[in-house]
């Protein structure tokens, strides 16, 4: 039952609005600085796109995507008319003043300060203001997914919560809280100074703060994808989910250590104690196994599916899977990326070896690899999926959307593969400029000019992948039926309490970042003698 | 079971998830404050208490060691993009005043014919900085560090804003403007040298950092080479030390020759 159509369709159409224009950016930049293209001579208009880009993908992409993907599990899996529709369109027209307001200043050369803030660096105080209001509109959307299972619980008292909207709301809470670091560095210390009510920022404790958001926020963004992996995959291609405890705890354990890890990208700094980098070290590793733990369900899930149609044998069942299903390339191709992506975040992870690759390139192409890779290329499977049953139109160019996943996958293994490469070789990243003239660097220009390219297939696939949606909004109209999720081998019908509601586990993250961040945070905030002059962009 | 069921130890989810949880943390904590710290041969550690403090990142006073003896001064000036940017007519008149003894080198217009730098129009925090660091021997000068020597903390912020409010008029040789060298504009990241153009205008401007079109080249060249050598050293952190250092003879001619070159009247508004 998707009764709010118009609500889902406003956030994915500006949610892939705004995905195609940074993703045009994206490919400017990546050509600007490569060999192949003259190099403008303004590394200031470079920061300028990398800012809007980054701010874009960053926080308003996936957000939105994960918003309107949450109302629909709400509506469909629940089974039950969306409560609060007002707010609902309250928080997308506050995400959507967000945007404006950030971006004018963005535009303007104010705010050149890229997506992670970076204090000293302090850019016009509008930009900032609409990074909150965007935040504050997807704080409404996590309230209204506490609120609606809430209602639903009620009227179904002791059910089993449908694993796609336990996985939702989990997806949500992890959200809200991880958003509260950006929140805190952004409201105590980055927009007092941009306002001109204080002149210097401590700079160490801001980069503490956003640390507490910026790992988290990658496992929100890898939300939808995850619960896409589970509840709409099997489905796609007719197999069934191997365990729905499993993914239970996928999510529980994402929604437990995502959180407290975020020092790793701390590593190099050293307003942290080495012993609190190592403690998130370790926790970061464990993170893996929600991963591990989702990758050999989903195997096992997929082999349901291939066994079901005929397939045999050990590995021979492989030829059994429906390969021509948009849900099906988008899946292998995920994995793929996963895989890589995610052995990548090990060396990242590791505190001895991350020196190696530190602030370079690597890391650039580390999370292109995985969030615009292995995570985007979900998004657009679960637009494909759901496109039918907002519109009311059948998706018919499956040919277009084959090779649109194809040349993402494509794109994004040619651009960020010699990515990495160029990181190993020390190429550092937020570079505006390389002169790929000096001896010392001029063997990695072949790799990328390769990054490059793959940047512009990238373009062309999600041109495509607009294409195809918009194409969707006017082809023939059929009745798309009741969206519905995978079924499990075993469907829950008693689940123990602790795999049903999210508050133990709530609790569990909110202690260990109070564990793993209470003191490094005290220490800087009540230190003091800490702070640094603040550095105004585009100001004398 | 209700949820009033799920936070008690009866609860087995309770007792494995906050058990293993604690668990690990016990764990990691004792190895990334005790055992990896005393792992460290090269470092001694009191005690435990110690070694749990030193990795918790409490900030320590070395007691022994004592800091090496500078033989130099450094310069002591702090600025704030805030620094004197709100001058009042009182303060810009008594400058003028003051000025008068400036003239000699500087030029009665702020525009100076000795290869002394032009200070009409420059910021008032760069002038603030170097009167301070003139006057406090971080910066030395045979004509310049007696006249700064005894201006007082008013006298320096007076003069600042003074100079700084005299409109910016070109230079008495103007020469062809030159096109951009790669120096000024992309810097040399090989070299880790950020461009020129970043703080010094043509493509940004930063806290202390001057304005230098229509400067005098040959004092640009001079104090660039000043701090490639070390004979000058009131930058704040090193910074044009450090990227001075890294130039090569060419770029510093070429970087002098360009901003020698510009017209004053295309360093982008103050305020």
């Amino acid at each position: 039952m998707l009764a709010n159509r118009k609500l889902i369709l406003a956030h994915f159409w500006l949610a892939f609005g705004v995905f195609g224009i940074a993703l045009t950016l994206g490919a400017w930049q990546m050509f600007i600085r490569s060999p192949i293209g003259t190099w403008l001579s303004n590394p200031e208009l470079y920061y300028r796109s990398l800012t809007a880009h980054g701010t874009v993908m960053g926080y308003v992409f996936p957000t939105l995507v994960a918003m309107g993907f949450g109302y629909a599990i709400s509506e469909s899996a629940l089974e039950q008319r969306l409560v609060g529709v007002r707010w609902a369109w309250t928080g997308f027209w506050l995400i959507v003043a967000g945007s404006i307001t950030a971006v004018i200043p963005i535009a303007l050369g104010r705010a050149s300060v890229l997506y992670t803030f970076y204090p000293p660096l302090i850019g016009n105080v509008f930009y900032y203001l609409g990074v909150v209001l965007v935040v504050v509109g997807s704080w409404i959307w996590v309230a209204l997914m506490a609120i609606n299972l809430r209602v639903w619980r009620k009227a179904h008292p002791g059910a089993p919560v449908p694993l796609a909207m336990f996985a939702n709301v989990a997806g949500s809470y992890l959200w809200a809280w991880t958003a509260v670091g950006a929140a805190l560095e952004l409201l105590l210390q980055i927009i007092p100074v941009a306002a001109g009510l204080k002149a210097t920022i401590d700079a160490g404790l801001a980069r503490v703060f956003f640390s507490w958001t910026l790992h988290a926020i990658v496992y929100f963004w890898l939300m939808p994808t995850y619960i896409a992996y589970y509840t709409i995959v099997p489905r796609a291609i007719g197999g069934r989910v191997y365990s729905d405890s499993m993914a239970r705890i996928s999510f529980i354990l994402f929604l437990v250590v995502a959180m407290p890890i975020g020092m790793h990208h701390t590593f190099a700094d050293p307003m942290v104690g080495a012993g609190f980098k190592f403690i998130h070290s370790a926790f970061t590793a464990l993170v893996a196994l929600p991963t591990l733990l989702t990758v050999f369900t989903i195997c096992a899930s997929v082999e349901i599916a291939a066994r079901l149609r005929g397939g045999r044998g050990m590995f021979g069942w492989m030829k059994a899977l429906p390969w021509d299903n948009p849900m099906m390339l988008a899946l292998a191709f995920s994995f793929v990326m996963l895989g890589f992506g995610g052995a990548g975040g090990l060396i990242n992870m590791s505190y001895q070896l991350d020196a190696s690759i530190h602030n370079t390139q690597w890391i650039t192409g580390h999370f292109h690899l995985i969030f615009g890779g292995a995570i985007v290329i979900m998004y657009f499977a679960i637009a494909y999926d759901l496109w039918p049953h907002l519109t009311g139109r059948e998706l018919i160019d499956i040919r277009l959307i084959r090779t649109q996943l194809w040349l993402w996958f494509i794109g994004m293994i040619i651009t960020t593969f010699p990515w990495h490469w160029v990181g190993i070789l020390g190429m550092p990243r937020r570079m505006a400029y390389f002169d790929f003239g000096d001896p010392a660097i001029a063997p990695q220009a072949l790799s990328v000019a390769f990054s490059a390219i793959g940047g512009f297939i990238l373009l062309a696939s999600g041109i495509m992948f607009i294409v195809v949606l918009a194409r969707g909004m006017r082809a023939p109209q059929t009745d798309a039926g009741p969206y519905r999720f995978a079924v499990a081998v075993h469907q829950a019908t008693t689940v123990p309490v602790a795999l049903n509601t999210h508050a133990l586990w709530v609790a569990l993250m909110i202690a260990l970042t109070l564990t793993n961040y209470g003191y490094p945070i005290l220490n800087l905030a009540l230190g003091g003698g800490t702070s640094v002059p603040a550095v105004y962009v585009g100001a004398q | 079971m209700s949820t009033r069921d799920l936070f008690t130890f009866r609860n087995s989810h309770f007792r494995i998830g906050v058990g293993i949880t604690a668990a690990i943390l016990i764990v990691t904590a004792i190895t990334g404050f005790i055992v990896l710290p005393f792992a460290q041969p090269w470092v001694q550690f009191a005690n435990v208490w110690d070694a749990i403090c030193s990795a918790a990142g409490v900030p320590q006073r070395a007691a022994n060691v004592t800091a090496p003896e500078q033989t130099k001064r450094l310069s002591e000036v702090v600025l704030t993009s805030y620094t004197l940017s709100r001058p009042s007519q009182e303060a810009i008149g008594r400058g003028a005043t003051l000025a008068q003894r400036c003239a000699i080198c500087h030029g009665p217009t702020g525009i100076s014919r000795a290869d002394s730098p032009n200070l009409a129009g420059q910021y008032a925090a760069v002038i603030y900085k170097e009167l301070h660091d003139f006057r406090s021997g971080a910066r030395t000068n045979a004509v310049m560090s007696p006249f700064a020597v005894n201006l007082t903390d008013q006298e320096i912020a007076d003069l600042s804003n003074y100079y700084a409010y005299l409109p910016r008029l070109p230079a008495y040789h103007p020469t062809p403007q030159l096109p951009k060298p790669n120096i000024v504009i992309y810097g040399a990241p090989i070299r880790g040298i950020a461009p020129c153009g970043a703080c010094h205008g043509s493509l940004d401007n930063k806290t202390g950092s001057p304005w230098l079109e229509g400067q005098s080249e040959a004092y640009m060249k001079a104090q660039l080479q000043a701090f490639a050598s070390g004979e000058r050293r009131n930058d704040i952190s090193q910074q044009m030390r450090n990227i001075a250092r890294a130039m090569t003879p060419q770029e510093i001619e070429q970087a002098a020759a360009y901003y020698a070159s510009q017209p004053p009247d295309v360093v982008k508004a103050v305020d």
